[in-house]
């Protein structure tokens, strides 16, 4: 069992999860991700990586409740246990001096692409952060990215914002004025392709961290092939990071999808189980 | 890759003797005259009605009554020369479990069996006997009919659960060793229990949340019922086994970080990983699983038991399963149970080339299961919502033999045909799991992915290690995991003490 010591809500719907994993702490890299389960009947999911302590022996994520498993672990606390936590897994995202780099992240990617934008400034990268935002007070960790970022740029339809414009159309912005070595996105299936075709007219380098559905996240089951240059790769094992403009989206948003049905099914179950018997 | 033939070891052929002169058994030999004992018929395992039994998980065989045993047992003629010990991988002293058995002393007997099987309850069900003790006993020479070894073996230590009697043999002081098990499976068991019989201090490392590897993930409840294994896992347990769950070796922490906490000897029983699948058109598709991925939502996430459990399987109403192997058997007879209207068999080579134990392919026909063989798929069509509707598929024909012995199945051209299924699982086996090569880069590594070992040794080329099962096999059975578990365990037994 691993001990919660922290689950808060950072912004409607998104969360902090911290939980105590001395030996995991020691071996976290930017970009990998952790398998998990809310309770015993819960599905195993994998949430990335969002921080991480090696002293103090925790490991962080930020995650959206939008399913059955997400929406357990947003109701649990600080002293709760989780049956599984295992980790970390997945290649770490690379990390080298490539010059200019954009972080790209939206919804739990804010919090997902913070040990990146972190890793890349220790690396001597000049960095450029772009958030995207429904609205302001979807906003978090700001001050800890900024801390990392040469320029920090937000999107966002929000009229506290001076930008009205979705990610994509902020990112080729940027690329009509600075050059870029490489473009890194994490968030929903859909920022992640918007990113990848924003860039793909000149050519830059642009890595995606997949999503796609998981069992066991060791390379046993396959469920989370996806197709990247024309041939099957296993985001767990070989991913979760991949060329944006190598992977086959498609076959990606279909992928995600294919349980949607069953995922309305199993809410209604849960909430007619657990929330109405309190 | 590489097979290993079985050959008794001196102690065991000494063991043996010593056992077939025992007076007890020179008596029973006396009692009933071998013209007698090959007459009596092979008991039949009581099985439950296939028309009930497709619809649930419940367990498809009943075991042997009591009275049946003995019967059962008395079949066997106590070969003065049994080939049966030298047919097991791991060499269990078959004749005299047997024999206790037919002198009514089974707990014994269980006891017996433990000697040289940590898991015998397990082997009596899933253990393809007809390929290996059974296949060389001498009165299937004689009749035709060999002595239903495996079922006895069941019966034997069934009992002893049953009764709550397990025997937990004395630990002798400890040495102070500390060995590291990497997987839960049956190689790893097998390892762990031979060596904390020996007074090892030893840890087992699992990546899933329960112990037990395919036992767990891959084999369906009503092949091996959870209960049994985790009377199995108990049993290590008592005999001071530790278990560490969600620990992914390599990942959460390396052979070497495991070495600085002052563990001595490794075993790498990693398994299989990264499935295989067909490289045809449309394999990704939705509604094509890997058997992998199939059996271990309905197993170990209990999708039968969905929304109960959050974890969902497409039930399918045509399903199709790729494959011969025992994991097809298991995939197709779970869609029947998960009500498939259509649960098929699709597999290139004819019926006897099917690798699947004897007892899978009769219980599967019973159940309803279609065959179709020398089929094979070319390509897999999708609708609208990329969701698998049909697959193309070729008519074959059986060739020369190939490397493995078979028949190659040749395509006969010009003889597409379209079958529409909504659901397919893809079981024609797996590579060896990467992380583990990944990860531990002096490890050497062979060209399937596999993990190199000297094969009278088990031992990997890096000093302490030792490995076998799917990991070193790449797709093996349970039964060869554990005879490679035997020979490792034996040899770090070896190398803890000095003398390896």
């Amino acid at each position: 069992m691993t001990k919660i010591i922290r689950r808060e809500r950072l912004v409607p719907n998104i969360h902090l999860l911290e939980v105590e994993a001395p030996e995991m702490a020691r071996r976290c890299k930017p970009g990998q991700f952790v398998m998990l389960m809310p309770d015993e009947r819960g599905e195993r999911i994998p949430l990335t990586i969002a921080d991480w302590d090696a002293e103090k022996g925790t490991v962080s994520s930020v995650f959206m409740a939008v399913g059955t498993s997400t929406q357990k672990l947003a109701l649990l606390k600080a002293g709760d246990e989780l049956p599984v936590y295992a980790g970390p897994l997945g290649k770490p995202a690379e990390i080298e001096k490539f010059g200019t780099v954009l972080c790209a992240g939206g919804c739990y990617g804010i919090g997902a692409i913070y040990p990146i934008v972190r890793a890349l400034k220790e690396a001597g990268n000049t960095v450029y952060t772009l958030i995207d935002v429904k609205a302001n007070f979807l906003m978090y960790w700001e001050e800890r990215l900024k801390r990392y970022s040469d320029e920090f740029f937000v999107s966002s339809r929000d009229s506290f914002f001076d930008c009205k414009e979705y990610i994509p159309n902020v990112l080729e912005k940027v690329l009509q004025k600075s050059k870029l070595d490489r473009v890194i996105s994490i968030g929903c299936t859909y920022l992640m392709y918007t990113c990848s075709e924003a860039t793909r007219p000149k050519g830059i380098k642009t890595i995606v961290s997949l999503n796609p559905v998981m069992v066991d996240g060791t390379g046993m089951c396959g469920a989370c092939r996806c197709t990247i240059e024309g041939r099957t790769k296993f985001a767990c094992v070989d991913g979760p990071d991949f060329d944006g403009h190598a992977v086959d989206w498609d076959e990606l948003f279909y992928r995600r999808k294919s349980y949607f049905e069953d995922e309305i099914r199993s809410m209604c179950y849960w909430e007619k189980e657990s929330l109405l018997k309190e | 890759m590489a097979d290993k033939k079985t050959e008794l070891s001196p102690e065991l052929k000494a063991r043996q003797k010593a056992g077939f002169i025992e007076e007890w058994r020179k008596e029973m030999r006396k009692a009933i005259p071998v013209k007698e004992r090959m007459k009596m018929p092979r008991q039949k395992m009581p099985e439950r009605e296939a028309d009930e039994r497709n619809k649930d998980f419940e367990e498809v065989n009943l075991g042997l009554k009591a009275k049946e045993a003995v019967i059962e047992a008395k079949r066997c003629l106590d070969c003065a020369n049994p080939q049966c010990v030298a047919g097991c991988p791991v060499g269990i002293d078959i004749p005299t479990f047997i024999k206790l058995i037919e002198a009514g002393k089974f707990s014994e007997s269980a006891r017996k069996l433990k000697e040289t099987n940590s898991l015998p309850s397990i082997c009596g069900r899933v253990c393809p006997q007809e390929t290996q003790c059974e296949e060389v006993c001498n009165l299937k020479k004689a009749t035709g009919v060999p002595v239903a070894i495996g079922n006895l073996e069941r019966f034997a230590s069934d009992v002893e659960r049953m009764e709550g009697d397990v025997f937990i043999p004395k630990i002798p002081p400890s040495t102070g060793h500390k060995v590291a098990i990497l997987g839960a499976g049956p190689a790893g068991l097998t390892v762990a229990g031979e060596l904390a019989k020996k007074g090892h201090q030893i840890t087992v490392f699992e990546a899933l949340h329960m112990a037990g590897g395919v036992l767990v993930y891959g084999i369906p409840e009503f092949r091996l019922p959870k209960k049994i294994l985790d009377a199995e896992i108990d049993y290590l347990r008592k005999l001071g086994v530790e278990f560490r769950m969600n620990f992914v070796v390599g990942m959460t922490a390396t052979l070497d970080d495991l070495k600085q906490e002052g563990y001595e000897a490794f075993f790498v029983g990693t398994g299989a990983g990264l499935p295989n699948f067909m490289r045809i058109p449309g394999e990704n598709l939705i509604g094509i699983y890997s058997a992998n991925e199939y059996l271990t939502r309905v197993n170990l996430m209990r999708a039968y038991d969905f929304p109960k459990y959050d974890t969902p399987v497409f039930p399918g109403h045509r399903v199709a399963v790729l494959g011969g192997g025992n994991v097809a058997m298991d995939s197709v007879r779970t869609a029947k149970r998960l009500g498939a209207e259509l649960a098929a068999i699709v597999y290139r080579r004819s019926r006897v080339e099917m690798p699947a134990r004897i007892e899978e392919v009769h219980h599967a026909e019973e159940e309803g299961i279609e065959f179709h063989f020398l089929t094979t798929p070319t390509r897999f069509i999708g609708d609208e919502n990329h969701k698998v509707k049909a697959m193309e598929c070729l008519r074959m024909e059986l060739g020369e033999p190939d490397s493995s012995g078979r028949r190659r199945p040749v395509p006969i051209e010009g003889s597409e045909f379209i079958m529409e299924v909504d659901l397919v699982v893809v079981s024609i086996g797996n590579s060896p799991n990467p992380l583990i090569g990944q990860t531990t880069p002096e490890l050497e590594i062979g060209k399937w992915g596999n993990v190199e070992v000297d094969w009278d040794t088990m031992a990997t080329n890096m000093e302490g290690v030792y490995a076998g099962g799917d990991i070193v096999r790449g797709g093996a059975t349970v039964i060869l995991a554990m005879g490679d578990a035997r020979v490792a365990a034996g040899e770090m037994h070896k190398y803890l003490n000095g003398s390896g």
